[in-house]
């Protein structure tokens, strides 16, 4: 095994993690849109812990959850223990979804989002000990739910092309 | 190879996710008891990401460039009908103006209008209440170089106050239109029927001498008239108020219970003077 292809598999292990983590970061960059970026850190981890969790494990949620809070000013550990948790589920029903077609991941992930918006409401709530408003939460749904079929067709692409790569090898 | 490990990976993974959970709820405490170490914390990933957002800004805002420039164009089509519009409403006006130009010149030609010069003025504060020959007065300060003159013009800042009966070098008196021998030409500017404001010593003055059956009506304005040339047309003096006994009034515009500042004006008018001036008559009045 030469060092090339331990390069190739190494890469390819750390690619779903860093690649969201770079996704992230150009999400988050000022482009003028509203942020999107808890919907696309959701997206990411949920596909990966899906259809490859041997790359998205607990750690790079763990990791990603805080650049996530960094990089958008919610109070910490919000989007560190809403990626844990959409991980843990991702990973219970992965086994059922994997064989499903997209629409039944769709609507999956959009229970996740709700969900995920939900417990984001609950956390900000109670992090800063007051009722926040309802719209932020709704929005963050919408976006997460409507931003799912662009980041799952750009992932499936690259999930695709790295599993030929791994028959292959 | 990694299809090797994943079992043992979700293993691991069933272990870790309780402690990163764990994890996670302190890094909710650590946030709320260290804002500043989680300040910091941002503020370095933000200065390590800053140059990358630097370059992303670089065709991003190119893009945004380009859709400004595209709706821009989009826009110009209707901007330019309107801009034509416009123009064609404008240029109405400007004939309307033109027109109204033309007019008015023709006009003052007919008329032998002379325009007025502007009145000069000066300002003089009141110092003292000066009910001395006439009940209703007051004393100005006065420069030595700027003694005003008999005659002239005294209005506070809102209308008529009075006017300069008698000039000291350092003083002035002014007599005010509420004293009793105080007889201001006046016009009702509603029916611009002429009438005479007489003081007296009250804080209303009377309205006399209005002509036949063109009575002030009740909140009519009332400004100075030019007859018998002591005073300019058109100051301000007050409104019409009607007394309960039937008896016409006028509401001053001015304020003469608290005067502080008078402005005395010259309007170059070398009309009726006050009695003393009869008496006593002052070189330079006569011009």
């Amino acid at each position: 095994m030469g060092l090339l292809r331990r390069l190739d598999a190494v890469a390819r292990a750390a690619f779903p993690a860093v690649g969201t983590a770079l996704l992230m970061v150009l999400t988050s960059a000022p482009v003028g849109l509203p942020s999107a970026l808890p919907a696309v850190a959701l997206a990411c981890v949920f596909f990966w812990s899906v259809f490859r969790p041997g790359a998205m494990g607990p750690p790079a949620c763990f990791l990603l959850g805080l650049l996530q809070d960094l990089l958008g000013f919610a109070p910490l550990g919000v989007g560190i223990l809403t990626l844990l948790l959409a991980h843990g589920v991702a990973l219970r029903i992965r086994r059922f979804l994997v064989r499903q077609s997209f629409w039944v991941v769709w609507l999956a992930y959009a229970g996740v989002a709700a969900a995920a918006a939900a417990l984001g409401f609950v956390l900000q709530a109670v992090l800063s000990w007051r009722l926040p408003a309802l719209a932020p939460a709704l929005v963050q749904f919408a976006l997460s739910a409507g931003f799912y079929p662009a980041i799952a067709a750009l992932l499936t692409g690259l999930h695709k092309a790295m599993r030929r790569a791994e028959d292959r090898a | 190879m990694i299809r090797l490990s994943i079992p043992l990976r979700q293993a691991l993974s069933r272990l870790s996710m309780p402690i990163l959970v764990a994890a996670a709820f302190g890094a909710m405490l650590l946030g709320k008891a260290e804002t500043g170490l989680v300040e910091r914390a941002r503020m370095t990933l933000a200065d390590t990401l800053a140059p990358i957002y630097g370059v992303i800004a670089e065709p991003v805002g190119a893009v945004r460039n380009a859709v400004e420039e595209l709706r821009f164009l989009a826009a110009m089509r209707e901007e330019n009908a309107r801009l034509r519009a416009e123009n064609e409403r404008l240029h109405r006006w400007q004939a309307a103006a033109l027109a109204l130009e033309t007019e008015n010149a023709l006009l003052r030609r007919q008329l032998r209008y002379v325009p007025e010069g502007a009145a000069s003025f000066q300002t003089a504060r009141v110092v003292a209440d000066a009910g001395g020959t006439y009940a209703r007065a007051v004393l100005l300060s006065t420069q030595p170089g700027q003694a005003p003159r008999k005659g002239q013009v005294a209005l506070d800042e809102r209308g008529l106050a009075g006017r300069v009966s008698e000039v000291g070098s350092r003083s002035a008196r002014v007599l005010l239109v509420t004293d009793m021998n105080s007889r201001i030409p006046v016009v009702l500017e509603g029916s611009r029927s002429r009438a005479m404001m007489v003081g007296t010593n009250g804080d209303r003055p009377r309205l006399q001498h209005w002509p036949e059956g063109a009575p002030p009506q009740e909140g009519e304005r009332v400004v100075t008239s030019a007859e018998a040339d002591a005073f300019p047309a058109g100051l301000p003096v007050g409104v019409v108020r009607w007394t309960e006994g039937g008896a016409a009034e006028v509401e001053l515009f001015a304020r003469l219970d608290r005067l502080d500042l008078l402005r005395i004006f010259e309007f170059g008018l070398s009309g009726i003077l006050p009695p003393e001036a009869v008496a006593r008559p002052e070189p330079r009045a006569r011009r």
